[in-house]
């Protein structure tokens, strides 16, 4: 139910932009101002999403370790799953950020044989990597579109996706990827039955939206063949200031716009702010050091005092002198 | 126990298919059995909690305060102000369902809400209402709900089924961990007086006795000469042990379960036993008697009042530093919280073995060395006299407990220390042990008998684990280092692994240790009779 809610969410952006360009008043609208305020939303969006979790202190050192702490000399110390150095912990964060560490110690339970069986399963640490790499590639090469000259690094970039060969225009491998990988990840929402149950509008949607935003730049690529110098030309219209509605953009590129916008818009608002947060999650990002090193907390109550030995001595102090133990005021 | 099914019978019972109805409409079940008695009113009163009152979480009534809805948004609100763990765990969790099949509790129920992704959505749905603007404007669809009586109910339930132990942290890519959502929803649940009176009445025990078990002074005393009689009729050796005495170098604290209850006594037999050994300067202490804090699972204001006596008695005592035993959830609070909360502890100094000079940088700020550390550093210096082959009648494994396994990191130390002293060793399933250990189903204050069949189901990852070795290598004993394990593990081992035993890392280290002087043994610490020397 909750994915069919959103497949006609995503179907109703479509349209919307599809119907919306019939009009050269909705033309400006979705080529000029709504690209502008999408990424003014996105901008402030994800900053004020993150200063707000900042905001909150840390009160307590609560990193989850992975491995053998620091500490004798003779036992191997596990630097990047139990950091005690900000530079371990910066390695432990690289490795989590860029290689999605903890996803790859997936195991999947079953009941065989009267008995719990753990196999490592990787799938959906493969199938994540493979998206994210494609979505993050798929950006870079839309950077070309941004600049003049265009740096160098973007065209590497270009024609490393591309180095494959095949068709003309030639095939981005990173097209082909990001949608291997979507629909991984929705094929597992829909199949898996214990995730189907969790599964909320806003995990079908995102996906749904991500797979439609690639098929329709498939679509202008290789079927529409869109000219690129006239959207280019829109583009540095935007990035400059100076917007321009050039003729002769085909109506593809407007849905493709209209659905990119509605990310850039829905992305500080949702859990695709996983992003940023995992940046701040404090059980990764700390050292297991507060054995070594104090560690404070603002909030600290320090008008909170155990129950006192004296008051626990005058409650025991008879039996107490009787067994023979020492006591620090006689009766 | 008397309606807890059969093994297998329970082993079949389990189905990973959740229902067809949706979370939010499926209630949770308050019947008997599903819950801890909740606490008594009394212990509520004496310690200032809100709320106290006479109820069964069968009522229908629960006589929740008039505005408790709004003590709950307050509260909540108060708490995401001041912790940024609660605050990021609630907005960035994109339910990819990796920690769903890790939790013990969902391996051994399939009742989803038992997945630490579900546990946690029955906080984020409310918290999506009350505080996030889509979840405001469109509710279902976003997966947020209005807080009712059912909701709190269903918090109850489900908060109380979940062990803090997490494992489901260590695979979410988040790091999301669910032990601190339940954390921040049982003190919610606190503060309408809603909590356990397994949890409450060790909290007000340590308060005033300074054990959970309420052991008086004197008592506790007499437990000590106990064990020092079982000792010397097994060694022939009578040690002393100092309690309460001031000018001692180390201040040696355990959790109480291991003075009270067996099969701890032999894990502290085995503490007193290596202290004689190495001629160390110590004392216990009677006020400070309790290494484990219930505090932990009621409030952070709690744990902190709790743990303030270890350092308060080290100062009294004149000790130098403070040695720990076997506790897993004490070590816990020593290794994240005790510095930040108690400290700094600077009229102690950065602790130092007597013996073999080792400065213990790991404990430069706390002054606590854990034994394990302690005990290993020992071996590695040959200073210790042992006879392995008085253990050869056990075939161990080794329970890594949660806590020193996935808060602090303690792995290898309680290894190395079997090692030396148990010939035949052996290793439970990987994806079982060290940071992926499964947790007993007994921790953070529910390892109590009414919800024996919960306990039983999440033991089932423990319990299949110790069997596999059990069938395959004759273990007939599992070593950990928690107190909590060594009560709760017995009849999770009877149930999933009967023929297998319990016992602390130092109680073998007990039965291997030849003390200066002592006669020729003709038993381990349990009264067993050592192999080749049965009748
Ligand atoms: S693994 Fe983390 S992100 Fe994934 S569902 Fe669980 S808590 Fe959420
Ligand atoms: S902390 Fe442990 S008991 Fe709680 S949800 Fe996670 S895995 Fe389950």
């Amino acid at each position: 139910m909750n994915a069919l809610y959103s497949l006609v969410l995503v179907f109703a952006l479509v349209l919307l932009a599809l119907f919306g360009v019939g009009s050269a008043h909705m033309v400006k609208l979705f080529g000029i101002s709504l690209p502008m305020v999408a990424v003014a939303v996105f901008l402030v969006g994800f900053a004020y999403r993150m200063i707000k979790w900042a905001k909150s202190p840390v009160p307590f050192s609560i990193p989850t370790t992975g491995g053998q702490m620091k500490s004798l000399d003779f036992i191997h110390h596990n630097k990047f799953d139990n950091p005690v150095t900000p530079g371990q912990t910066f390695i432990r964060m690289v490795l989590e950020i860029c290689c999605f560490r903890s996803l790859f110690r997936n195991t999947k339970v079953a009941l065989k044989d009267g008995r719990v069986t753990y196999a490592s399963s990787k799938w959906l640490w493969m199938f994540s990597l493979m998206f994210h790499y494609s979505f993050l590639l798929i950006v870079i090469r839309h950077m070309r579109l941004f600049f003049e000259p265009i740096p160098a690094c973007i065209g590497w970039v270009e024609m490393l996706d591309g180095i494959l060969q095949i068709g003309t225009p030639r095939m981005y491998m990173s097209d082909v990827l990001i949608l291997v990988g979507v629909a991984f990840l929705l094929a597992r929402r829909l199949w898996d039955a214990k995730l189907r149950y969790i599964s909320l509008v806003t995990d079908y949607f995102p996906l749904l939206l991500i797979i439609s935003i690639a098929l329709s730049g498939i679509y202008m690529r290789f079927i529409a063949k869109v000219d690129i110098m006239a959207i280019k030309q829109l583009t540095m219209g935007l990035v400059t200031f100076h917007p321009v509605i050039p003729a002769n953009v085909d109506v593809s590129f407007y849905v493709h716009i209209v659905l990119v916008c509605t990310l850039l818009i829905y992305f500080p608002f949702s859990k695709l702010m996983h992003a940023g947060g995992i940046f701040l999650s404090p059980t990764r990002n700390m050292p297991n050091n507060s054995r070594i090193k104090h560690h404070e907390n603002p909030w600290n109550d320090p008008s909170i005092k155990p129950h006192s030995y004296e008051a626990y001595e005058d409650d025991f102090r008879e039996p107490m002198i009787e067994a023979g133990l020492p006591v620090d005021k006689e009766a | 126990m008397a309606d807890l099914p059969k093994a297998d019978e329970l082993f079949k019972s389990i189905n990973y298919t959740p229902p067809s109805t949706g979370w939010m409409d499926t209630p949770a079940d308050c019947s008997p059995g599903n819950w801890c008695y909740p606490a008594k009113a009394e212990k509520l009163e004496y310690l200032g909690f809100p709320n106290p009152r006479d109820w069964k979480p069968s009522d229908v009534d629960w006589k929740l305060p008039e505005n408790w809805q709004d003590i709950v948004h307050q509260g909540f609100k108060e708490r995401l102000g001041k912790y940024r763990s609660l605050k990021v765990f609630m907005d960035v969790c994109v339910r990819c369902g990796a920690c769903a099949d890790k939790c013990h509790f969902f391996i051994g129920s399939g009742d989803p809400k038992n997945m630490p992704v579900l546990r946690a959505e029955l906080m984020r749905s409310v918290y999506r209402k009350d505080f996030t603007m889509a979840g405001k404007i469109l509710s279902t669809l976003t997966g947020s709900r209005v807080m009712t009586e059912d909701v709190l109910k269903e918090w109850f339930i489900y908060f109380y089924q979940c062990t803090e132990c997490r494992r489901c942290s260590l695979f979410c890519p988040y790091g999301i961990d669910t032990a601190e959502v339940t954390m921040m929803a049982r003190e919610l649940l606190h503060l309408c007086g809603v909590n356990i009176n397994w949890i409450l009445e060790p909290v007000s025990n340590c308060n005033r006795t300074g054990n959970h078990l309420g052991i008086q002074p004197h008592a506790f005393k007499d437990i000590v000469e106990f064990m020092v009689d079982d000792i010397e009729e097994i060694t022939g050796k009578r040690l002393n042990v100092p309690i309460n005495e001031k000018g001692h170098e180390v201040l040696f604290i355990t959790p109480s379960g291991d003075v009270f209850a067996d099969p701890g006594i032999y894990t502290f037999m085995g503490y007193l036993m290596l202290f004689d050994h190495i001629g160390l300067d110590y004392t216990l202490s009677t006020y400070a008697s309790e290494g484990g804090n219930f505090g932990l699972f009621t409030s952070a204001d709690m744990m902190k009042k709790l743990n303030g006596k270890m350092y308060a008695e080290a100062k009294r005592l004149g000790s130098k530093w403070i040695l720990g035993g076997e506790c897993g959830h004490m070590w816990r609070v020593i290794n994240q919280y005790m510095d930040t909360m108690n400290g700094p502890a600077n009229f102690l100094q950065v602790p130092k073995s007597p013996i073999t000079g080792t400065v213990f940088h790991s404990a430069t700020q706390t002054k606590m060395v854990h034994i394990a550390e302690f005990t290993a550093d020992l071996m590695k210096h040959n200073k210790l006299t042992l006879d392995p082959s008085r253990n050869d009648h056990i075939r161990a494994t080794f329970h890594d407990s949660c806590n020193p396994a996935r808060a602090m990191g303690l792995l290898e130390e309680p290894r190395y220390i079997i090692n030396n002293v148990v010939k035949n060793f052996f290793e439970m399933p990987e994806q079982t042990i060290r940071e992926q250990t499964f947790c007993c189903a007994g921790g953070s204050g529910l390892n109590t008998d009414e919800i024996m069949e919960i306990r039983m189901r999440g033991g089932l990852p423990r319990g299949n684990a110790l069997k596999s070795v059990q069938e395959e290598h004759d273990v007939n004993m599992m070593a950990c280092i928690c107190a909590i394990d060594r009560a709760t593990l017995i009849p999770l081992s009877n149930y999933w692994a009967p023929g297998v035993d319990v016992c602390g890392v130092h109680e073998l280290v007990g039965n291997a240790l030849i003390l200066d002087g002592e006669k020729e043994r003709e038993t381990d610490l349990r009264l067993n009779p050592l192999p080749g020397k049965e009748e």
